[in-house]
């Protein structure tokens, strides 16, 4: 009886620690790196708006890990058979910051007035909505022109923010004066914004979700150099770095301080996917032997290891591993210089040099350039490495001024989102540094796309992007690289910071702090 | 001499208008436009909304158009709207101006201070080790890069010994008020100040050793000796006040940069001033925010060349008479 008993006491302790109770309270110190320009994140899409203003604004859905749907301001949603009627059911209660009801008006106003005018990204997938529709207060319908495999994909709130329609109808939207207090129906409120230095936001004790959130108050340290955000770590003066704040050679040594965790999860909707373009339009990278060659010559584990901390893995193919419809079957382009110097015999290469444009996002990037024109001169090609600014590399870009150009895309999950738009031969224009740079022409692969994003069902879809992931990883029209491992460093006890596929990005409703050990 | 106000005024003026001119010809030079660069932050952008984002900031229009509407903007006291961050330019600056002042402000007084007293000292013992010892640190100082010595200052009085707080403004989120908050602030102050300031001493200390060195050698030194004068009085009196035109005219010339911040310094000690917001608006090719920039820097380094001028008249009676 006794030792019955002790298990069962012991067999409580082990539950209740493995479910500790959030702790109430509290302040996350966290960095924020650029500033962002804007916390509208309606109008402004870039990483760092998302990421704070993820704590403001809301969208009708979360996504797991797995990228399996969660309720946010929807509670529940049915899909027809046919696959073109959505139906969410919204939760009721929810209030914007400034205490007005939330309702299935604002829904239609965000995404069928306001987003559809100022979301690049967003409107791309709006093309195939028919129309979005408001039944009544708490039900929005929207019904597709045809089925469209990703669309439950897209409720995040990056992709689609909730706008108050109260603030926002028949203003200029850009213009708006409320642009710089933004108000959403988050679990945090926008406080104060010192350029420069800081943003505050404090809890939204108005807050629809019983007992959330947990923290007080969240302020975003603005520290423009990397060094000097280590520093600020290792002083105690912010307890959270998300991927990319410190500079990869930093990372082992800050993640290994006392109580400091490191975490690569909440990427796994990003799924950011990084490749060199190749200009597919000239020679040598007309021939798919040269590109081929460019694959086998390049150490891609070497550049993991020693560029990025070892986080991360070598890409196989265009889908990154986590988006959906992914596949290894594929040839494996493994570190081979010996093969990529037959194949340039082969096709005859003149050792002509070609140029490589880095990415100008500091140190790593310029490294990982330099390995690469390592790699390929000892295969016997020879490279000159162009360095650009920002701007400068946008522009190059979007002119197909370039032979070589390294490049990092986000995926949103499904191939439909984040992968075709850089291959089909029908997104090849000039402007953009989000299509067809490449310039890859190939009326298989257009035709596979475009019967994948609308094929009903994921068996069906999974098929055709499989048969389409072999071709593409034969044909090599870009250099795929790595899939890039962003760790979020923090405090260990700074719990439940990463619950979801967008992890930081998707606010801090439920972290919490415990009392450090 | 107020004539003479009048007339420089009316110079830097037209001076000032060129400058604006060029600096907007030079940015649209430069490759990749604000609208392009906020596509690309986008993560998703076609041709059409990037067009849309040109028409918006004004982008398409012919350049000499645009120029026109700034200088007109311009004239009429509007510098414009900062297209990425959607506020007001002058707000901008303003916001950031008081912070790169006081860094800099006070750097210029610890360069300006130090570097004169030890260019005096050093020229009073010229070939002594003391000499030796004040020329080659304040040649250290200015050889070596300025954000290495920062970052050597932060790892040291910062992480190691965890005397002075390693960056920003103030403490954030500290709710200090009144005199804690300046004594919060000036201890934030104290490493980028610093850091700056032995920079910018070394030119001072040098110039002043050289000019006194020099002007200890002229006619009426000697006079002044021969008339058995004090050497207290010959140096304070006779040589230091003549060795200081070179000196003032230098100073004069820094005082007017003073604005335009230091974006280094800025930048690792994360301190919100002016020279960040240019670096970044430059990144960002946010061209009116970046002429805002240039032309608050511009109109003060002409002030203080105005002022300079001036002071020439105080500190030197020839010119006064010419």
């Amino acid at each position: 009886m006794k030792t019955r008993l002790a298990l069962l006491a012991a067999a409580l302790m082990l539950s209740t620690s493995a479910f500790a109770q959030p702790v109430e309270g509290g302040r996350a110190n966290v960095v924020i790196q650029p500033e962002p320009p804007s916390l509208m994140m309606g109008l402004v899409q870039n990483g760092p708006t998302q990421m704070v203003a993820g704590n403001i604004y809301e969208s009708l859905l979360r996504y797991d890990e797995n990228l399996e749907p969660m309720p946010q301001l929807a509670t529940d949603w049915e899909i027809s058979e046919d696959g073109l009627t959505y139906t969410f059911h919204l939760a009721e209660g929810v209030k914007w910051h400034d205490g007005e009801d939330f309702t299935s008006e604002d829904v239609v106003f965000s995404v069928d007035v306001f987003l559809r005018e100022t979301h690049a990204r967003l409107r791309q997938s709006l093309e195939h909505v028919e129309s979005v529709e408001a039944p009544d207060d708490h039900t929005v319908v929207f019904t597709l022109k045809q089925p469209f495999g990703p669309f439950i994909g897209i409720f995040e709130a990056g992709t689609m923010p909730m706008i108050p329609k109260h603030i926002y109808e028949g203003t200029d939207f850009a213009n708006n004066e409320m642009n710089n207090t933004p108000i959403g129906t988050g679990p945090f409120k926008f406080e104060e914004w010192e350029r420069g230095s800081h943003i505050l936001l404090t809890k939204n004790e108005d807050y629809y979700e019983e007992g959330k959130p947990y923290l007080d108050e969240i302020y975003w340290h603005v520290i423009p150099d990397a060094a000097a955000r280590a520093v600020a770590y290792e002083n105690g003066v912010v307890d959270i770095l998300p991927g990319g704040s410190v500079e990869n050679f930093d990372v082992e040594r800050i993640a290994n301080l006392e109580n400091s965790c490191i975490t690569e999860k909440g990427w796994e909707y990003f799924a950011p996917h990084s490749w060199m373009w190749l200009n597919n339009r000239e020679a040598p990278f007309d021939d798919a032997r040269f590109r081929q060659a460019v694959m086998y010559a390049m150490d891609r584990e070497f550049a993991r290891d020693a560029l990025w901390a070892g986080l991360g893995q070598v890409a196989t193919g265009p889908v990154a591993s986590s988006t959906r419809f992914y596949t290894d079957d594929v040839t494996q382009y493994t570190y081979d210089p010996a093969k990529a110097e037959a194949l340039l015999e082969e096709m005859g290469y003149d050792g002509e040099p070609v140029r490589l444009l880095p990415l100008p996002y500091g140190e790593t990037w310029q490294r990982w350039a330099e390995a690469v024109k390592q790699n390929l001169e000892e295969v016997g090609i020879p490279v000159e490495i162009v360095s650009t600014d920002v701007a400068g590399w946008n522009q190059r870009l979007a002119e197909w001024d370039y032979d070589m150009a390294f490049t990092y895309v986000y995926q949103y999950g499904d191939p439909a989102l984040g992968v075709s738009r850089n291959y089909v031969s029908t997104n090849i224009a000039k402007g953009s540094q989000w299509n067809n740079v490449e310039g890859y022409e190939n009326e298989e692969v257009d035709r596979i796309f475009d019967e994948a994003a609308v094929a009903v069902t994921p068996e069906e879809r999974q098929e055709l992007y499989t048969e389409v992931q072999k071709i593409l990883v034969d044909e090599v029209p870009v250099a795929w690289m790595l899939e890039l491992g962003f760790p979020t460093i923090h405090r260990c006890n700074i719990k439940d910071l990463v619950t979801s596929a967008i992890g930081l990005n998707d606010g801090f409703k439920n972290a919490y702090i415990e009392e450090a050990e | 001499m107020v004539r003479f106000i009048i007339s420089r005024l009316i110079k830097a003026a037209i001076l000032l208008l060129a400058i604006l001119t060029l600096n907007f010809l030079l940015i649209h030079a430069a490759p990749g436009d604000p609208a392009a660069v906020m596509a690309g932050e986008a993560g998703a952008a076609d041709e059409e909304f990037i067009r849309q984002l040109r028409e918006r900031f004004g982008l398409d229009k012919p350049l000499i158009t645009q120029l026109g509407i700034y200088l007109g903007g311009v004239l009429q006291g509007d510098l414009g709207f900062s297209y990425r961050q959607q506020v007001p330019v002058a707000d901008l600056i303003f916001d950031r101006l008081p912070a790169t002042l006081l860094l800099t402000m006070t750097a210029f007084v610890i360069a300006l201070t130090l570097g004169t007293l030890a260019g005096v000292l050093a020229s009073a013992r010229v070939g002594k080790w003391s000499d030796t010892f004040i020329s080659t640190a304040a040649l250290l100082f200015y050889a070596t890069p300025l954000f290495w010595v920062a970052l050597m200052a932060v790892l040291v009085f910062s992480v190691h010994l965890n005397w002075l707080p390693a960056f920003g403004f103030e403490t954030v989120g500290s709710g200090y008020t009144g005199f804690d908050r300046a004594l919060d602030v000036a201890r934030h102050l104290v490493l980028p100040a610093v850091t700056l300031g032995l920079f910018f001493m070394a030119v001072y200390m040098r110039m002043t050793r050289a000019s006194m060195l020099e002007v200890s050698q002229l006619d009426f030194v000697k006079t002044a000796r021969a008339k058995g004068l004090k050497n207290s009085i010959i140096q304070r009196r006779h040589i230091f006040r003549n060795a200081m035109l070179p000196v003032v005219t230098l100073a004069g010339l820094q005082a007017g940069q003073l604005v335009g911040g230091a974006v280094l310094t800025e930048t690792v000690f994360a301190w919100p001033g002016i020279g960040r917001l240019m670096f970044e608006a430059l990144q960002q090719r946010d061209y009116n925010l970046l002429l805002g920039v240039f032309f608050v820097s511009a109109a003060m380094v002409l002030l203080f060349n105005l002022i300079t001028d001036i002071l020439y008249r105080v500190v030197d009676p020839r010119i006064r008479v010419a």
